[in-house]
């Protein structure tokens, strides 16, 4: 299996979908969209089987957005239940968005990332 | 010119009235005029009567409650003849004559006799030679209290009867209480303290007495002890109406009668006391040098324009206007009575009576508030727009208030009940429409007043609306009630109506159902996992996020084994078995149960904290040791390198049992604590409840562990006996516990903690601490179902509770199959520049040795190599 991440015109593969439990997330290294660094993105398996992608790092203080819990709409970050709506990355307890970020699932099964 | 010689003061009486007069001559510079003779038939300097309750009740050693030891007197010049009993008074010789005969001169003598308990008559109450029967006893002394407390501890004796249900009768059946005897006070009168209280403040204070496990009797009076044939000891207590209490002591509290002999056979005037006029002296004595007298008497045994007292305040009133008469120093100084008031602890309840307890004129105003159900009762009366009497009872903090109303006569508030509560802005509290907008009401999310009124004028009608939008009140919590408040302000300001939204009563906000009807439901469906609930129970099947960990936690309640684990329904703490920290590394707790520890265990994690860099290890509150900034992708490795259990100090659920020392190596322990706290952490051990749970054991009532502040709190009490108390609370509230029961073994300790447990888990709302479930439910409904079995369900629980917890598996063990893959492995964190935590100085307490601190740079953001998602994939 491939395990680096490979950056292309389509996208950056991050991981297969399987290693993505339903219902949770993971934060993963992609370059920034100018190629000039890299960044977290913490992508989301919803068990409906769709994924979404946002910037892993709670705008507010710091947390670990890919260890939150989900729905089909929203993250809580884990530290002080701030939540985010990851279709648009408008928070929805008063705090600053996050990027919402490209993603999708190939169809071998990859996880596909377009830093936003 | 020669020295006058100076004159001889013979005190008789040796007691706090005595004690203080001494105080305030000498304070007066009465040496230079007199020398004083200090005659007390107990053989001790003088000690406060009034701590006599705290020695019986084990809280303070006899050492802590002398005024002045013998020493004291010497050194002040003072002639003490501890031990000698004055009988008579020969006034024309001018000499006081002891139990030997000897007679001792004076120019100026003082009767400070005091009172003896007063024992009504009973049969069988003495022997033939006029002594007590063996195992009667008064409540007054020094010596009558070490006795009781002997013969308390000896652990021969179980059942004490108090006879009389005042003041010091209650003292005397909770320290005895304390000792682990069962008590019964027997009261004559209708209502306890009848002397200060009126009948419904007294039936108030029945409540609360009978809640901390003390019978009571009134309206019932004694008039048989009856003794053991065998030994001659006290078998028991017969009523007038036939009813007989089994008691291995008696203590006679049935008030107090001033002691006069010395008065009467000195021919004084004496009625119930010795009789004295404004100045303390006694009335129409023989005058033998043109004076009106050199005989006086204070305290006690003195009696006062008809009035006698029985507190500690009047006799210092008198105690000062007598020093200014004797000294001189004020000789037109003159006493007129004392208003009384009281304000103690009786039995641990709050008690301040301050003059009369009810009206007693037709045109009296008589303001009450009460509930039983706390234990308190609040009273004033009022007359012609004075305050003549208040009584506080469980709430006594405004008592400084009514009694400088009481004293000084001040005018009263119009609103007479403003007396006993703050109303709107007249108290301490701000109002909340006197709140700045800038005030912050939320400390645990930093809102201020504007921001909820922000949140109002932006269109929203309920306070969960308000609270969803600031996140005010959605810390700790103890801010609600102002929250509340100031969104009512803001709504009425702004001409709207307030609403309440529905989902309030909804066990999580993404199924519309209150606990028991969700309950009911899940059984009924037969539904095992949080994703069946949801496609199930919510509207349009639709998952909810924030309903996720309230959801597992209650599956896992109701299928302690068919339950069906969807991770992604845990919080990330119960996913990875640690608490997550502000910089997204964990903290490790290993189990150390009832909080005692090895050289081994302290070694090994000393060797796991150096390896892993951890960077701060500290002592918690609950007794263990904690290992903050672990990352997350090292738990695992620490873990099996510990090999030690988790110590749950991160989920909803049971969390620590804090122990004291216990009976091993206390001087004091009644009972072996730290064993039983051992036990029960074992049984109870990572249990998930409605909301963290924290336990306490403690040996003795000292409460060296803090039980009283516990969920749930565990008191030895001596023979055997444990106290179990229920929903205390020391955390952003601070809340006593509620006294559950009383219980004999630590079998039966573990039984009716598991099925409060149970209970809790079954009916408390999600994340409902104890200390809001218990006053929810009331502590009388759950002494019902759970001690009294009155809905026939203890039974149930018992198996329930058992059945949780023998599905107990230790987490820590997923070290070696993790549930999914990735699940401790993590791109490198931080997310964000560390150190967000700072580190503790190097050479500082908790701080790192420098080859231990992690590579500097840390903010370089690596991209998961082939080894490390190899490594995930892997475990």
């Amino acid at each position: 299996m491939t395990t680096t991440t490979t950056a292309s015109a389509a996208g950056v593969r991050v991981a297969a979908l399987a290693e993505i439990p339903p219902g949770e997330g993971r934060a993963y290294a992609v370059p920034t969209s100018d190629g000039t660094g890299m960044q977290q993105v913490a992508v989301f398996h919803h068990r409906d089987g769709h994924v979404s992608a946002v910037d892993a790092v709670c705008p507010h203080s710091g947390g670990p957005l890919a260890d939150g819990q989900i729905d089909s709409c929203v993250v809580i970050c884990p530290l002080h239940l701030n939540t985010w709506d990851l279709r648009t990355g408008e928070s929805t307890s008063g705090q600053d968005p996050v990027r919402v970020h490209g993603v999708e699932v190939a169809p071998d099964g990859s996880v596909v990332v377009t830093p936003a | 010119m020669h020295m006058k010689k100076k004159r001889h003061l013979v005190l008789v009486g040796n007691g706090m009235a005595g004690a203080r007069l001494l105080e305030e001559l000498l304070e007066r510079g009465a040496s230079e005029t007199f020398e004083i003779t200090v005659f007390g038939d107990e053989p001790y300097g003088n000690y406060n009567r009034i701590m006599l309750s705290h020695v019986l009740a084990g809280e303070d050693g006899e050492e802590s409650i002398y005024l002045n030891e013998i020493g004291w007197y010497a050194e002040n010049g003072i002639d003490l003849r501890s031990g000698v009993r004055i009988v008579d008074v020969d006034l024309p010789a001018r000499e006081v004559i002891d139990a030997t005969g000897e007679r001792t001169g004076y120019d100026v003598l003082v009767i400070a006799t005091g009172s003896s308990p007063h024992f009504p008559p009973m049969d069988g109450l003495r022997r033939e030679d006029g002594s007590l029967l063996p195992g009667v006893s008064g409540f007054r002394s020094l010596d009558e209290t070490r006795a009781m407390l002997e013969e308390a501890r000896s652990g021969h004796h179980r059942r004490a009867v108090v006879i009389g249900g005042g003041l010091l009768g209650l003292e005397a059946a909770k320290g005895l209480q304390n000792h682990g005897l069962d008590v019964t006070v027997i009261h004559s009168p209708a209502h306890l303290m009848n002397q200060q209280l009126d009948a419904e403040a007294g039936a108030v204070l029945r409540r609360s007495i009978e809640d901390c496990g003390i019978s009571v009797v009134t309206g019932a009076r004694t008039t048989g002890v009856t003794a053991r044939t065998d030994d001659g000891r006290v078998s028991g207590v017969v009523l007038k109406d036939g009813r007989v209490f089994d008691a291995d002591m008696v203590v006679v509290t049935a008030g107090i009668r001033p002691n006069t002999d010395v008065g009467v056979r000195a021919g004084l005037v004496v009625e119930r006391g010795i009789v004295v006029d404004d100045q303390m002296r006694c009335v129409d004595q023989p005058v033998s040098d043109g004076g009106g007298g050199q005989v006086y008497a204070l305290g006690e045994c003195a009696q006062h324009r008809g009035e006698t007292y029985g507190l500690v305040a009047p006799l210092w009133e008198q105690a000062t206007v007598l020093a200014d008469v004797l000294t001189g120093s004020d000789p037109d100084a003159a006493y007129h009575g004392s208003k009384t008031s009281t304000k103690l602890k009786v039995a641990g309840v709050d008690v301040a009576a301050i003059g009369q307890s009810g009206p007693e004129h037709p045109d009296d105003e008589h303001v009450v508030f009460s509930d039983v159900r706390r234990g308190l009762y609040q009273s004033v009366v009022v007359r012609d727009g004075r305050l003549v009497g208040a009584t506080l009872l469980g709430d006594t903090r405004k008592s400084a208030a009514l009694q400088q109303a009481f004293d000084r006569g001040l005018p009263l508030p119009e609103q007479r009940v403003e007396l006993l509560f703050d109303l709107g802005s007249g108290g301490g509290e701000a109002s909340v429409e006197d709140l700045a907008d800038d005030a912050q009401v939320c400390n645990c999310n930093g809102v201020t007043k504007g921001d909820i009124c922000g949140a109002v004028a932006s269109g929203c009608t309920s306070v969960k609306g308000v609270m969803d939008a600031t996140r005010a009140g959605k810390g700790c919590g103890s801010c609600k009630e102002v929250v509340s408040a100031v969104v009512e302000h803001a709504i009425a300001a702004g001409g709207g109506t307030l609403t309440e939204d529905a989902s309030v009563h909804w066990y999580v906000p993404g199924v519309p159902l209150r606990k028991d009807e969700l309950v009911a439901a899940i059984r009924e469906q037969h539904l095992t996992s949080v994703s069946a609930v949801f496609a199930a129970l919510a509207p349009g099947g639709a998952e909810d996020a924030k309903s996720k960990m309230g959801l597992t936690s209650l599956l896992r309640t109701l299928w302690p084994t068919e339950f069906v684990d969807e991770r992604d329904a845990r919080f990330i703490n119960d996913r990875v078995h640690a608490n997550i920290q502000r910089d997204g590394t964990f903290s490790v707790v290993p189990q150390m149960k009832g909080g005692v520890t090895t050289p081994e265990q302290l070694r090994k994690i000393a060797d796991v904290a150096e390896k892993y860099g951890v960077g701060m290890l500290k002592v918690t509150g609950g007794q263990r040791i904690d290992m903050l900034g672990v990352k997350k992708e090292d738990l695992p490795k620490v873990w099996a390198d510990l090999d030690m259990p988790s110590g749950y100090a991160y989920g909803k659920s049971m969390r620590t049992v804090k122990t004291c020392v216990g009976t091993d190596y206390c001087r004091f322990g009644l009972g072996d604590s730290t064993a039983l706290g051992i036990a029960m952490e074992e049984k109870f051990q990572g249990l998930e409840t409605p909301a963290k749970l924290k336990l306490g054991v403690v040996g003795c009532p000292r409460n060296c562990a803090e039980a009283y502040v516990k969920d749930i709190g565990v008191v030895a009490i001596g023979n055997g006996k444990w106290e179990v108390y229920v929903g205390g609370a020391a955390g952003a509230s601070v809340r006593k516990a509620d006294l559950l029961a009383t219980v004999d073994s630590p079998e039966a300790v573990i039984q009716l903690t598991g099925r409060f447990i149970q209970f809790y888990r079954t009916w408390g709302n999600w994340l409902e601490r104890t200390y809001d479930f218990v006053p929810r439910l009331s502590i009388e409904r759950i002494r019902l179902v759970l001690v009294e079995d009155s809905d026939g369900m203890c039974a149930q629980l018992d198996d329930e509770i058992d059945a949780a917890c023998a599905a107990y598996r230790d987490p820590w063990k997923e070290r070696e199959a993790p549930d999914a893959p990735g699940r401790f492995s993590a791109p490198a964190l931080p997310l964000i520049p560390l150190p967000l935590v700072p580190k503790r100085p190097v050479g500082a307490p908790g701080g790192t040795p420098r080859d231990l601190l992690p590579t500097p740079n840390p903010v370089e953001i690596v991209s998961p190599n082939e080894e490390a998602l190899m490594a995930g994939a892997q475990q």
